[in-house]
């Protein structure tokens, strides 16, 4: 399978001794929507600067659209869309020309299709109407659209969205996710870093999950899932007796709440505990297998702590 | 061209390849180039330039610098000087080119330093700091064609600032004071042409100066994401050699100093021109150019852009 991104041993050491990303091979395959997840502090950011060529790994190499980089930045960034940390342009100067500045940058397109490309891109994102007012005068919304139609100036092959939706209204959101499920329609390969959780699994056809600089998961997200452990959660009216028996079944992290019972089913089959169970004189109100939810994968994989890690 | 071996990958790399075919056979037209073919542009220039004069503020810095030569006229029609003060300043009421002159030597050591200080500094720094910078080499504008239209731009900055001062102070002097032959500083007479082309010789100069400035401002800039601490930094640069240059017992390092030929663009007024200090400003300004403008590449080229 081609891969859109791919790194080995991608490693990022700050002056200052920190360890920022720390040997990450992506394998982001052409035309997936390729969720880049992580806690705030977690490298994502980093990453993505490393492989805009923005800095020097300090280990490592990686190939974009099949081409090595650095070395081929100037043929291969052009087909690159980017949005790096968040929105930035010229305060004084008004949405669309902030635009035309991105866009005279810019030694492989046409100018004279510029104004063509300029409002088709704004007309995407919503912002057509409002794109002659002072970037100053935009709300953070705007300037997060700003951000995405500046990625959309040209057809790209690959976008590389660092959090597209931060900021937006509830509407603007859906319309990002909607405008990025017609990318990957057209046949864009889009890397989408962000935490939401609900946005990859509503978008996303694969998944890479990063912790403490590392890559800790990665691949399609169909079996990303398929590969959490299970959990089985059992209703009753004899909570502390079911929570004994599950233990005793072999179950393990059997946990109570409420009338709640919940444990990891391990190797057990689902089929032999109700039978196991109600022989124990446990009376089952409800009994439900639960795959994995990306939330819980995505906690399982970096820890429940809420502190940022530095 | 890599193609996806997705369907939908295929799709577009196909639609790529199709806009570059039409390029292919349409390409003496104003078409899409091919993809990854690159053309001779101005455009980042030409946007560069209006970033700098499309700026309210600069315009301010602008209106700042032409404030003098106002002053200079108005004051010298009120009362006229009776030899003293500054060069050329008894000069203007026998003819109103002096007074551009005239302002030159009063911008030189604070005023114009100042504008062109403001406008090197933002050069690197002022993009890093917006993080505008991180989106123009995703572009990719390309790290050494960026800082080579920046320095362009600080260039033509200088050249439009000394010139601006230059032509008010002149028009306005003119006005004031009226024209006619114009007496060099050898006390010959030229013909008035031959005179406006000397100011414009010595407004040149003057530009070469700033020129050598800027070329320390662009190398201050990438050291930095904070233009205000560059504007200050080049500034520090700027006034502390002028002051080395007043300090006699630093003579043996005076002719290496930015400053040390600036106001020397007088000689350029001379019967015949005089040229023994005007030479080795230009080399001097030359080798200002060539160090910093290096030292600016070598470290933006290598600099990660973390802003």
């Amino acid at each position: 399978m081609t891969l859109a991104v791919a790194s080995s041993g991608l490693t990022k050491r700050f002056r200052s001794g920190q360890v920022a990303v720390d040997g990450v091979d992506l394998a982001v395959p052409a035309g997936s929507v390729y969720g880049f997840l992580g806690p705030n502090g977690s490298g994502k950011t980093t990453t993505i600067r490393l492989l805009l060529g923005l800095i020097r790994p300090t280990a490592g190499s990686h190939r974009l659209l099949d081409a090595p980089m650095p070395q081929a930045a100037r043929d291969v960034l052009p087909r690159i869309g980017a949005l790096v940390e968040g929105p930035a342009f010229h305060p004084y100067l008004s949405g669309r020309a902030n635009l035309r500045r991105l866009d005279a940058a810019d030694r492989t397109v046409s100018p004279s299709t510029m104004d063509t490309r300029i409002d088709a891109a704004l007309e995407r994102v919503g912002l057509l109407a409002a794109a002659g007012k002072r970037y100053r005068f935009f709300s953070l919304g705007m300037r997060q659209r700003l951000a995405i139609a500046s990625a959309l100036l040209r057809p790209r092959d690959l976008l590389i969205l660092d959090e597209p939706t931060n900021g937006l209204d509830p509407q603007g959101t859906r319309e990002v996710r909607s405008l990025l499920s017609a990318l990957a329609a057209g046949g864009a390969t889009v890397v989408l870093s962000t935490h939401l959780l609900s946005e990859v699994e509503q978008v996303c056809t694969h998944v890479g999950v990063m912790h403490l600089g590392r890559l800790v998961a990665q691949g399609e997200l169909a079996a990303l899932r398929a590969g959490a452990a299970p959990r089985i959660e059992i209703r009753t009216s004899r909570p502390d007796l079911a929570r004994e028996e599950l233990s005793r079944l072999g179950l393990t992290d059997a946990a109570r709440q409420g009338d709640t019972v919940t444990a990891q089913l391990g190797d057990v089959a689902p089929e032999a505990i109700a039978p196991a169970l109600v022989h124990a004189d446990v009376p089952i109100v409800g009994l439900r297998v639960l795959t994995a939810d990306l939330e819980e994968m995505f906690v399982e994989l970096t820890g429940e702590g809420f502190d940022v890690t530095g | 061209m890599s193609p996806a071996n997705t369907p939908a990958g295929r799709r577009s790399a196909d639609e790529t390849r199709a806009v570059e075919t039409s390029a292919g056979e349409a390409r003496s037209t104003d078409h899409e180039p091919a993809g990854g073919g690159r053309r001779w542009s101005t455009r980042l220039f030409r946007s560069e330039l209006w970033l700098i004069f499309g700026r309210r503020r600069n315009w301010v810095g602008l209106a700042v610098l032409c404030s003098l030569p106002i002053v200079i006229n108005v004051a010298t029609k009120v009362s006229a000087p009776t030899g003293g003060g500054p060069d050329f300043f008894v000069n203007i009421t026998s003819n109103g080119l002096f007074a551009a002159l005239a302002s030159l030597v009063l911008e030189l050591p604070l005023f114009l330093p100042v504008a062109v200080a403001a406008i090197s500094a933002d050069a690197i720094a002022g993009e890093a700091n917006l993080g505008t910078l991180r989106y123009l080499l995703a572009v990719p504008a390309g790290r050494t064609r960026l800082l080579a239209v920046k320095f362009g731009a600080i260039i033509v900055f200088a050249l439009v600032a000394t010139l601006l001062v230059a032509v008010v102070a002149a028009v306005l002097g003119l006005i004031l004071f009226g024209g006619g032959p114009f007496t060099t500083l050898s006390g010959t007479a030229i013909p008035f042409g031959s005179g406006a082309l000397r100011v414009l010789l010595a407004c040149l100069y003057v530009t070469v100066m700033l020129a050598a400035l800027g070329a320390v401002g662009l190398f201050v800039s990438t050291l930095t994401e904070q233009p205000i601490g560059a504007t200050i930094a080049i500034l520090v640069l700027a006034l502390g050699s002028e002051i080395a240059d007043a300090i006699p017992q630093l003579h043996a390092i005076h002719p290496y100093l930015l400053t040390h030929y600036w106001l020397s663009f007088g000689d350029l007024l001379r019967d015949p021109m005089a040229f023994d200090r005007t030479v080795p400003g230009l080399l001097s300004a030359a080798a200002y150019i060539a160090i910093f403008a290096s030292a600016a590449w070598a470290r933006f080229t290598g600099r990660d852009v973390a802003s």
